[in-house]
């Protein structure tokens, strides 16, 4: 019997934008050989706000919220970023207490995103719990923020010259039992998701990305970190005091696989919690007393000039273009998104790997949608 | 059932006039009545433990707000779900779409007749009732391909397709399980098989004193049958974060419903039939009795022991992450199969030589 | 490397397709003509001493009243820790440019991001669509002469 009349069909499959796995409105069109996937095209731009735009038309301190709104899980990172760019070109000088508050902020909120990452990543691997036990501990932080300044999700806080709100003694003493609560769940974390053996075998030696190819991609944060590369803007080209902290920068070492599997990033998140923890507890010891913000003008007109401000994100390298001609807006605003540059690379790794692997290393790259498309 | 019609027939002077085909309709439909209504109830319970299960290892609460601690939260969901609307989608295969629920509903709620509950609760003793049970159990595999093909959607389509390879590959292992309890007992009736088993735990077929190659039977045997109810780490035809919904993707209303009570029934299915091949049925330390008291006492025996594994598949499956298809299928053809098999030639060799 | 340092190896090297240098700004950037773009990238890459190996940034400005667009470009080294801006000018009317892709591969994105919201158009990118907006939007929405079309398939913008 002739079998000729029988063939195969490659199948082409929307990921998305709508699917449980793709963090928002990621369209991933996949090619499919049954199981098998020959290639992944990322589409992007269903959540596009013309940020850069609405950047142009807004008065320079009025455009802060908006960057609450680009990744809306690591929201005061954002706003720090921006600041630290306006303050640059307007030669504004920080007092020392707002930046210790930034700080502060800064590494709650990204132990807070980082958190939502672990959820995720556990529940796209199929794993449920995780994502509770992630929210439960974000809901302790976002409690803290609430009582700090009253805001949950876009928070507001950096202000152009300084900080919103200062912190009470009470409110320190609550992120001081976070952390040492944060410290011993940890550990629970591990064992119910990191060292998992099902776990660990969907994501060892999955969506392994070289150093090198990490760097020709423009890969940063935890993913250029997974791979093996030690940079952390915080340490290489500081910030807000960051280089007089004592914290370790995690780097993915292969410890389940190969260095840059979809593991390692994890892994590199998870640890990037405890590095928090130990910033957020010095920064808490040696904060001084004193004014949380500078005397700002309120009508704020930068010198003729553009700077490039760029801040280590939970997700990445934010960079903020700034260029200004002297007037009371932005004359240019480019905002350099680090899920964006990230997202670039699923093209080259999503091929030749099976469908739920394709999740897998989207999870891992860890994006938000929100600062994808801006 | 069969026994207590012939009492009736020849008894009861009223029904010695009828013609006792018409008699035998009726006690059908009344016995599938029971297991319908005892299948429901089950199902209407175990969901409520399930969610509540999952709350309390998700350090949460569960339902709380219908009844007291959300106990009707389940019966609300049931009725929301027959009173949704039943879309059936223009693209789909019509005839395999309205069938497949049914047919997957089918394949699980007919095994039921053949489960005995004590050693004179049951509805049918059916002379080859595993192999029933085993050649029922494959229709859900047709059924779930059917939903896959004919509702049109390439998510439904690999949900379909990567059921029946599932399928495929672990009825085998639990094939063999069984047979290696046939070995011992010689008889395809789940009676024989319960009542090969003494009425202490170490008399059972779990026990590695009665026989240690049952004792990795009853492992194997479950482990399939979790990948068979297509529960976690087995769950790839529903992978709600990979395939969105699987096979029922496109299902809503009462068909979704059939579907849902299709899984739950099946879920139960394997744990009672886990809890009467290995683990004694309704044997147990409890003190003997006869008539309605020792069927009592069986029944609460075979249902707190299936309650337990019902529980442990619960725990597993808030607890486990997913595994990936190529492991899925490795797991029982390269471990499970031949450690199977080389149970069943030990439980042979074991029997032929004591 | 200080800025002067590269400054001056750059113009040893391609001498007068180094246009312009500003050290005034904050950010001090080298202006470069549009037609040596590639060489003078793929120097600044694999010369041993520079090893910009990292280009995080591009980014397109429009200045209508000088009738150019200026692409931006922020590139860093991981090896040496020092950082550069190149910037080229290009008409407004026929914004193009030679693409970078070749020497860096994060430029893809980052590249075609540029040419949907400014219209900047690259030669020699392998993929040149729009990223953020439709396919079949029209105009390119950060040129200051942008004007918001009425309507997107008979859906009103005002």
């Amino acid at each position: 019997m002739s079998v000729d009349y029988l063939h195969t069909h490659e199948i082409l499959v929307n990921m998305g934008p709508q699917h449980p796995s793709t963090h928002g409105v990621l369209r991933l069109v996949v090619k499919t050989d049954g199981e098998w996937v020959t290639e992944t095209q990322p589409y992007i731009g269903y959540l596009h706000r013309c940020a850069e735009k609405i950047g142009e038309s807004v008065e320079y301190p009025q455009f802060v919220p908006y960057t609450d709104r680009l990744d809306y899980l690591g929201a005061i990172n954002n706003n720090l970023c921006y600041c630290l760019a306006v303050e640059r070109l307007a030669g504004i000088e920080v007092p020392e207490r707002a930046t210790y508050l930034r700080v502060i902020g800064a590494e709650l909120n990204r132990i807070a995103s980082h958190l939502i990452s672990y959820g995720t990543f556990g529940m796209e691997t199929g794993a449920f719990t995780p994502f509770f036990y992630g929210f439960r501990e974000r809901e302790t932080i976002l409690s803290i923020f609430e009582k700090w300044f009253g805001a949950r999700l876009t928070y507001h806080l950096c202000r152009i010259g300084g900080v919103m709100a200062d912190i009470t003694p009470e409110i320190a003493q609550d992120i001081r039992d976070f952390i040492k609560t944060m410290r011993a769940v940890w550990d629970d974390y591990n064992t119910l998701l990191s060292f998992n053996e099902i776990f660990v075998r969907r994501t060892a030696d999955v969506g392994v990305i070289p150093p090198e190819m990490a760097i020709e991609y423009g890969l940063t944060g935890p993913c250029l970190r997974g791979s093996g590369v030690k940079w952390d803007l915080r340490k290489n080209d500081p910030y807000c005091f960051y280089d007089t902290f004592d914290f370790d920068i995690p780097v993915g070492e292969g410890l389940m696989g190969t260095v840059g599997d979809s593991w390692d990033r994890y892994w590199v998140r998870m640890r990037e919690i405890i590095e928090s923890t130990k910033i957020i507890e010095q920064a808490l010891d040696r904060m001084p007393e004193g004014a949380i913000r500078a005397k700002v003008p309120k009508i704020l007109k930068l010198p003729k000039g553009e700077v490039y401000v760029r801040c280590e994100n939970p997700r990445g390298e934010l960079g903020f273009y700034l260029v200004s001609d002297g007037g009371t807006k932005p004359y240019r605003l480019k905002i350099r998104a680090p899920s964006f540059c990230n997202l670039s690379i699923t093209n080259a790794i999503c091929k030749d790997c099976l469908l739920a692997d394709v999740i897998v290393i989207v999870g891992s790259i860890d994006i938000v949608l929100g600062e994808v498309d801006r | 059932m069969r026994e207590l019609i012939e009492y009736l027939l020849t008894h009861v002077p009223l029904l010695t006039k009828v013609p006792s085909i018409f008699v035998y309709a009726v006690f059908i439909l009344i016995g599938a009545g029971v297991v319908l209504g005892y299948i429901s109830v089950m199902v209407i319970i175990w969901v409520y433990l399930e969610r509540k299960v999952a709350g309390h290892i998700q350090a949460r609460y569960g339902p709380m707000r219908v009844g007291p601690h959300g106990i009707l939260q389940t019966i609300a969901d049931a009725i929301k779900l027959f009173m949704k609307e039943d879309i059936i989608i223009p693209t789909s295969h019509k005839v395999l779409f309205i069938i497949a629920p049914f047919l997957v509903f089918f394949g699980a709620f007919a095994p039921f007749v053949v489960l005995p509950y004590s050693e004179s609760l049951y509805l049918s003793k059916m002379n080859v009732g595993v192999f029933y049970l085993l050649a029922l159990t494959a229709f859900e595999v047709i059924g779930i391909i059917m939903a896959g093909w004919g509702s049109n959607n390439k998510w439904a389509l690999y949900g379909g397709m990567r059921h029946a390879a599932q399928m495929i590959c672990y009825e085998l292992p639990m094939g063999i399980s069984v047979l290696t309890v046939v070995v011992f007992t010689g008889s395809l009736t789940l009676h024989g098989i319960t009542n090969a088993q003494g009425w202490l735990p170490w008399q059972w077929f779990i026990s590695p004193l009665k026989s240690p190659f049952t004792f990795i039977a009853g492992f194997v045997f479950y482990i399939a049958g979790l990948a068979a109810t297509k529960r976690v780490p087995f769950d790839l035809p529903e992978a709600e974060s990979e395939l969105v919904a699987g096979y029922h993707a496109e299902y809503s209303g009462m068909r979704f419903a059939f579907f849902f009570l299709a899984e739950y029934t099946a879920m139960y299915l394997v744990c009672a039939v886990t809890s009467l091949l290995f683990l004694g049925g309704w044997n147990g330390p409890l003190p003997r009795a006869q008539g309605w008291l020792g069927n009592l006492l069986g029944l609460i025996n075979v249902l707190s022991k299936t309650y337990f594994l019902l529980f442990v598949m619960l725990w597993l499956r808030w607890t486990l992450p997913r595994l990936r298809i190529d492991q899925l299928l490795s797991t029982s053809l390269k471990y499970l199969l031949p450690i199977s098999l080389g149970a069943l030639l030990g439980a042979a060799i074991q029997s032929a030589i004591f | 490397m200080t800025f002067e340092e590269i400054y001056t190896l750059l113009k040893g090297r391609f001498g007068d397709k180094i246009l312009e240098k500003n050290d005034e700004n904050i950010d001090p950037y080298i202006i470069i003509s549009p037609d040596a773009i590639v060489q003078i990238m793929r120097f600044l890459k694999h010369e041993k001493e520079l090893a910009f190996d990292f280009l995080s940034c591009i980014s397109g400005v429009d200045y209508p009243d000088e009738g150019i667009i200026e692409t931006v470009y922020h590139i860093f080294s991981y090896l040496k820790g020092h950082k550069l801006v190149i910037k080229v000018r290009l008409s407004r009317d026929n914004p193009i440019v030679d693409s970078v892709t070749g020497v860096w591969r994060s430029a893809d994105w980052l590249e075609r991001e540029v040419y949907d919201l400014l219209g900047v158009k690259f030669k020699g990118h392998p993929n040149l669509r729009r990223i953020l907006l439709p396919e079949d939007w029209e105009g390119h929405p950060l040129r200051k002469d942008y004007q918001e079309p009425a309507e997107y398939h008979g859906i009103p913008n005002k």
